[in-house]
């Protein structure tokens, strides 16, 4: 089913534009630093003083361009980006008084470019040729595919869904970011040359036949669904993988998404808040996040734990799922209490449960948001190296041990939390190391 | 209370700050309105055979997201009938006989005009006249105001022409568009003129339009040089205002003009040796209320130094300020920055701005968020300091390098020594 461009009011982007005038004054506080904290924060390097400068000019364009050169993705990542552990947490401003509002002075350059015109952005000075596969139009694979094309190079992107963006597209609840916004920057791509492929499932037979008709292959598929929670009465309806619940408010109709009137949610991270804050606009009237440890090791940004508790969210800290239990639907969800050894904002303390703590909170819909599954599978099919479940790749290259196959974005499945701003970076990163390797042996 | 009234050349006032001639003194209404706001003075906007005005007549240079750093304006003097401006001016004196009521004049080159005028402003009661010789558009095409200003003989011949006839005090008010603005003071003197006040408005062109490419301000499609005044002008005004206090041979007093906004603006000028002050620009941005901020930082100021009139400040400041050639050279003194780390904020704008626009004395230091002065390199010029975004975080530490020498010392020393 096709993405909707037009949100449900009660879905409609949360944060509000600045006005023109809210833009000017809050560009003109940036102090245009040299070698700018905000920038080296940035996980692309973006320019940001200078993009704040041009927007003090009234060159939107320019502004535009400049965010653009440095990251594809610059529209999503000025609303999803953590910014207050990113360039704002690093702005000298806040030593006196507040930081500058990049994210949102960002969003300003970049819907002056969705709604007026795209900047030309200049191919990279050192041109290269050959031909680049990229699995997966996400952040990562859009990030790689934008750089190699400006490098010169001709680039094939798969995807196995209808539409571009990845997350993006299918997993960012719409309130933070329409999808409007996500396909205007796989377009951004496809205006830079890329052809997309999409509907097309690669499998690993089908990647060994890429990486014979490819200079190179970069892997950039993202994770997978939402581990089960292994507990008796997971299939029970009424169960949902988080993942798949956002993404049924992004596609098709959002009268064929149902949750009852009390809901659980199993994790603590971002993704969580996004489907407790979602299960609260479908209309649940007590939403709980359950957590087996306590708000000191939670992985959600401070911003999501907030919005969260505006949204009337309730957390349960120290418990963990035992059991959901019903007759022929979700009824209630069997909790025990928890605590654990040792350090108690770490998330590798471990988990100890508290015999004979157990009772039954009555709910109607659970949803499971404890993480992703890492592709394995597909690693050991290729076979790339691997640790501990993920994939090796050069650090700096961002090559897998199989010669010609890159990996880049959530599928590396780094410690913390993964971030679209990183992927696009790893994406310019494994561009550039291609370049290097191609340019260096023409084909 | 300090007591911050004035006698300026025999024009007393309840305080120094008054309306310069303009937009702002038209009227009676506007004048008396003004005075119950606290204004000390005004001088009525500048009567003369009417003339006809055109529109649009202002641009204005806004900064950082501030309007009005700068104003431009293409008005001429009063539109109104000579008969209209006296009767209401003398209306506005007979109700507020302790105010400054100033007219300000411009007339052609004929004594007779100038006779006859003069008397008839003397028959309202007013307290003084100012000789307009300053407004630069418009009027000088016509043989009046900044040419006169411009020319030490039509400017002293002018001046006579009005203080023979006069028996209260003539101000000649001085336009800046002039390379000296000694040679026009001292013409004034020479003319008789009892006090001067500067500085009127300077040539300028605001800018353009960059969508149509008209200029601004542009009357249909067309522009010509405005009168600049507002912030943008105070240094200006001070530089033309002290070099004035500072001549021997133009013992006047005189009245600041020039970009005064606040009531430090009006210390400044005070010090710098203005005994009187006008205010134009501020108030058309703010309205007549600014006077009680005026009044009130100025009293505050007064105060808490145990000054009790302003009148003994009045030039403090100005016997500081004198040739390059006194100034002592840097190998006999100098001042260094210093940067205060646990102040530092990391912005790095001392460094690019010394690096690319100064001595290249400022480094970073890997691992540090404040960079780090050669001391042995800083030549003292302030930029790092002006650029600082942190008030105290960069201070300039003076050095004493040697004996006292200036350039002048230097001469005669090197002098001595040739013919030894």
């Amino acid at each position: 089913m096709a993405v909707k461009l037009e949100p449900h009011p009660n879905f409609a982007e949360v944060v509000p534009p600045f006005t023109a005038r809210e833009a000017e004054e809050e560009a003109l506080r940036c102090y245009y630093c040299y070698n700018a904290p905000c920038t080296k924060a940035c996980p692309t390097n973006i320019d940001i003083p200078r993009f704040i400068h041009q927007i003090t000019t009234g060159n939107l364009l320019a502004s535009a361009r400049t965010i653009l050169d440095a990251n594809i993705l610059g529209a999503t990542c000025a609303r999803i980006c953590p910014t207050e552990a990113l360039c704002e947490g690093h702005c000298v401003r806040a030593h006196e008084s507040r930081p500058v509002s990049i994210g949102r002075l960002q969003r300003v350059a970049m819907d002056f470019a969705m709604d007026h015109g795209v900047p030309t952005l200049p191919p990279r000075p050192q041109q290269g040729s050959g031909r680049v596969a990229i699995i997966g139009a996400g952040p990562a694979g859009l990030g790689a595919a934008s750089e190699l094309l400006r490098l010169g190079y001709t680039v094939d992107i798969f995807d196995r869904r209808e539409e571009g963006g990845g997350l993006d597209t299918y997993g960012i609840v719409s309130y933070r970011e329409p999808v409007a916004v996500s396909l205007f920057e796989v377009d951004l791509v496809r205006r830079l040359g890329a052809t997309f492929h999409f509907g097309e499932e690669v499998d690993h037979t089908r990647l060994q036949a890429l990486k014979s008709q490819y200079d190179a292959v970069v892997v950039a598929i993202g994770l997978g669904k939402v581990p089960r929670l292994g507990i008796p009465g997971e299939d029970l309806p009424g169960v949902f993988d988080a993942l798949d619940l956002i993404e049924a408010t992004k596609v098709g109709d959002l009268s064929t998404v149902t949750v009852g009137p009390r809901v659980a949610v199993i994790g603590a991270g971002n993704t969580a808040v996004d489907a407790a804050t979602c299960a609260k606009r479908l209309g649940a009237e007590e939403v709980t996040i359950i957590y087996r440890r306590g708000e000191e090791a939670m992985s959600a940004y401070q911003y999501e734990y907030e919005f969260a508790k505006q949204d009337g969210i309730h957390y349960r800290w120290w418990s963990q799922p035992l059991a959901v239990v019903g007759h022929d639907r979700v009824e209630g969800l069997i909790l025990q209490r928890t605590t654990v050894d040792g350090d108690v904002g770490s998330r590798r303390a471990r988990v100890r449960p508290i015999e004979g703590s157990e009772w039954t909170m009555p709910v109607d819909t659970v949803i499971r948001a404890i993480g992703q599954e890492k592709p394995v599978d597909l690693w050991v099919a290729l076979g790339a190296q691997v640790d501990h479940g993920r994939v090796v790749v050069n650090p700096e290259t961002y090559e897998t041990t199989v010669a010609g196959v890159y990996v880049i974005g959530d599928c590396l499945a780094r410690p913390g939390e993964a971030t679209v701003v990183q992927a696009v970076e790893d994406g310019k990163r494994a561009a550039r190391a291609i370049h290097q390797t191609l340019s260096r042996t023409p084909v | 209370m300090a007591d911050l009234s004035i006698n300026f050349a025999g024009i007393r006032a309840p305080n120094p700050f008054w309306l310069a001639s303009g937009p702002l003194t038209n009227t009676a209404y506007q004048v008396m309105k003004a005075f119950d706001e606290g204004w000390g003075g005004a001088v009525w906007k500048t009567v003369g055979d009417p003339i006809i005005n055109v529109s649009s007549r202002l641009g204005s240079l806004d900064y950082g997201g501030r309007r009005m750093m700068g104003l431009n304006n293409i008005e001429l003097i009063s539109d109104r009938s000579i008969e209209e401006n006296l009767a209401e001016i003398q209306e506005v004196k007979r109700r507020y006989p302790h105010h400054a009521v100033i007219v300000s004049m411009m007339f052609e080159a004929n004594p007779n005009v100038w006779r006859e005028m003069v008397h008839r402003v003397e028959d309202t009661g007013a307290d003084g006249i100012e000789l307009n010789f300053g407004c630069p558009h418009g009027m000088s095409e016509r043989g009046m105001g900044s040419v006169v200003g411009q020319v030490p003989e039509y400017t002293e011949t002018i001046t006579r022409y009005a203080v023979e006839s006069a028996s209260i005090p003539v101000i000649v008010k001085l336009t800046p568009n002039v390379t000296d603005i000694r040679a026009p003071g001292r013409a004034s003197v020479a003319g008789g003129a009892q006090a001067l006040s500067l500085i009127n408005t300077i040539n300028s062109v605001m800018g353009v339009d960059l969508e149509t490419w008209r200029p601004i301000p542009d009357v249909d499609g067309r522009g010509s040089h405005g009168g600049y005044c507002g912030p943008a002008v105070k240094p200006i005004a001070l530089h033309m205002l002290s070099s004035l206090y500072n001549d021997a041979a133009v013992p006047l007093p005189l009245c600041g003009i020039g970009g005064i906004e606040t009531w430090r603006d009006a210390a400044e000028f005070l010090l710098l040796g203005a005994g009187a002050l006008q205010v134009c620009t501020a108030a058309m941005h703010y309205g007549f209320r600014i006077v009680r901020e005026l009044t009130e930082g100025l009293n505050d100021y007064l105060d808490q130094r145990g000054i009790p009139r302003v009148e003994d400040i009045v030039g403090k400041a100005a016997p500081a300020i004198g040739d390059w050639n006194d100034l002592r050279l840097s190998y006999s003194f100098q001042v260094v920055a210093k940067i205060h780390p646990e102040r530092c904020i990391g912005c790095n704008l001392c460094y690019i701005a010394c690096d690319d626009g100064a001595h290249q004395c400022i480094e970073r230091v890997d691992g540090e968020t404040a960079p780090r002065v050669r001391e042995d390199d800083c030549v003292g010029c302030n930029l790092c300091s002006l650029v600082c975004p942190v008030p105290g975080c960069i201070e300039m530490v003076p050095v004493e390098k040697g004996p006292v020498e200036t350039w002048r010392m230097r001469e005669a020393r090197l002098n001595t020594l040739s013919q030894g």
